[in-house]
């Protein structure tokens, strides 16, 4: 069914990574991403590896629901993980028909696995512990300075809270449709491309009927509450970095440090 | 015509994550064929899921729906039979409506079931003809026309497969009372004439009284009460404990017992209501 999708799904909760401000959590992102891709070494990895272990484990998320979500990753951890272990040059340890398997081979092998594997796992505890709404928050604050420069920060926000808002909504919608039309007998699952691409026409016309139904309800809805862009408009939560929050952006910038100096120690 | 039996039936929402959810627990449940059921209880009791799991379109987290004495889920070509055979009409069925034309929407069903052109045809015209749609809309956009019609071609798009058992989730919400009386109407119809099982699920008392022969009252996942509408409504207490209520003319039977008018208690239309007072001032109805 298409509810159990977990990916950028938001799991309530109260832990300290839940109560972090949006923006320190999406800037703890970017210097994470950072330290993640400056690393290179065998201790410098660890080092990003087991401090994103420690932070998913501040925030109580399953192990399980993590690795559910990286299922659909799946092939492209396992293609990454064939082409660095069989096309790396380098001392020769295996050798078999064509294939050889390198010792640099096997070690970036590991370390591409772990980057890919750790990049995904860090946009999921910020999506599973953030909700939508924060994020656009956030994100809305952090491109502020944007504004000088007559970029439509609010609006982009605005549209990235309602499209993020309507994606359950849709979903559910779309299950709704499908079981409507299956039972009147449509059959989704069987057939070649093209007939199942022809199948799901019953789905998509209602759905798209539906969706602008519901653009212009809110629309209406918007205005009539007055609704007239950023201008002015004051927020009933507004974002306060607490010293949680600075002492969070202190540690991610240390893991950093951390991460450059293994690496140029050769690390 | 077949019988539909659900035995010890569960189901819960998104296992093992956070959001899971038992919609149903232990749903034991005996519709006898040609019955025509109303299904009750507050919202979030359990209905809407319990009908998806008569057409096979949830699959039980463990017990089983058999329908004429066999399982429903034993293969997948018995399972697509199966909806064909229960036709289950969704709540706002008219947002399911594709078809550039009324005609074709409503031949959606009967299309899929494979007959011959000249089968469809038929089907489409009874089922059109149970609905109350005319004939003149066949070719018509079904997305320009109003609410209340819409409504009826959806419906009709589901009485078109022929189904021995008719399944409707609140049919009558959000319409004007002129089309809820003739959806009705139409529903009754099609239970008299064709001698099929229907099974109307509802939250309004009155429309359960006047048109059900038993009704079956859901409470948190399980079913609480069933019976026919007198031994439902004779106990008002466990109805507003569930959040329901009685039909407004069994309310009012009550109070008029409660201040010493001498009635029986098997009162809950109106219709009833009036002629029960009237004979006993000895007046003919006027």
């Amino acid at each position: 069914m298409l509810k159990d999708i977990t990916l950028g799904q938001y799991f309530p909760g109260d832990t300290v990574v839940h109560r972090l401000d949006p923006r320190t959590k999406l800037l703890s992102v970017i210097v994470y991403f950072i330290a993640l891709f400056t690393a290179s070494g065998v201790f410098s990895t660890l080092l990003v590896m087991s401090t994103l272990l420690f932070a998913v484990a501040l925030s109580r998320i399953r192990p399980a629901s993590m690795l559910k979500g990286m299922k659909p990753l799946l092939f492209i951890i396992i293609f990454t993980a064939i082409l660095n272990l069989f096309y790396t040059e380098g001392t020769v340890v295996a050798r078999w028909w064509l294939f050889r398997i390198t010792a640099e081979g096997i070690r970036r092998t590991i370390i591409m696995m772990l980057r890919i594997m750790l990049l995904v796992s860090c946009t999921f505890l910020l999506t599973y512990t953030t909700s939508p709404l924060q994020l656009t928050d956030g994100l809305e604050h952090l491109l502020r300075p944007l504004k000088k420069v007559r970029f439509p920060v609010h609006e982009l926000s605005m549209m990235m809270s309602i499209a993020l808002r309507f994606i359950p909504t849709l979903i559910e919608e779309t299950d709704k449709i499908m079981s409507a039309q299956k039972a009147r007998g449509a059959d989704f699952d069987t057939g070649g491309l093209v007939k199942r691409a022809k199948a799901l026409l019953p789905v998509l016309v209602p759905l798209f009927v539906s969706a602008f139904r519901r653009a212009d309800e809110l629309a209406t809805a918007m205005e009539c509450r007055c609704y007239h862009g950023g201008e002015g408009r004051t927020r009933m939560k507004t974002l306060k970095m607490q010293t949680a929050d600075y002492l969070t952006l202190l540690f991610w910038c240390l893991v950093l440090a951390g991460v450059i100096l293994l690496v140029r120690s050769g690390l | 015509m077949p019988d539909i039996r659900l035995e010890s039936l569960r189901h819960v929402y998104s296992r093992g994550t956070p959001f899971e959810k038992t919609a149903l627990d232990n749903v034991n449940l005996d519709i006898p064929s040609g019955q025509y059921v109303a299904l009750l209880g507050h919202t979030g009791s359990g209905k809407s899921t319990l009908i998806q799991h008569l057409n096979g379109l949830l699959t039980p987290t463990s017990g089983r729906v058999l329908f004429d004495g066999e399982d429903i889920h034993r293969s997948k070509e018995a399972l697509r039979d199966i909806r064909f055979r229960i036709g289950l009409v969704f709540q706002y069925p008219e947002y399911q409506l594709f078809e550039e034309t009324v005609y074709r929407d409503i031949a959606f069903g009967p299309k899929n079931m494979g007959l011959s052109e000249a089968e469809i045809d038929d089907h489409v015209r009874r089922g059109a003809r149970f609905a109350g749609v005319d004939e003149s809309l066949f070719d018509a956009s079904p997305l320009e026309l109003s609410g209340g019609q819409k409504r009826r071609i959806a419906i009709a798009g589901v009485m078109a497969m022929k189904p021995d058992v008719l399944v409707l989730d609140e049919p009558i919400a959000g319409l004007d009372p002129a089309g809820c009386r003739s959806i009705l109407k139409n529903i009754a119809e099609y239970h008299r004439s064709t001698g099929s099982t229907v099974v109307l699920v509802t939250h309004d008392m009155d429309v359960a009284a006047s048109q059900a022969e038993r009704l079956v009252v859901m409470k948190g996942g399980a079913v609480a009460l069933t019976g026919t509408p007198e031994e439902v409504f004779a106990r008002p207490e466990e109805l507003r404990s569930m959040g329901l209520d009685i039909p407004e003319a069994a309310a009012l039977a009550q109070a008029l017992r409660a201040r010493g008018v001498v009635l029986p208690y098997a009162i809950y239309t109106p219709g009833y209501l009036a002629k029960k007072l009237l004979s006993m001032r000895g007046g003919a109805p006027c």
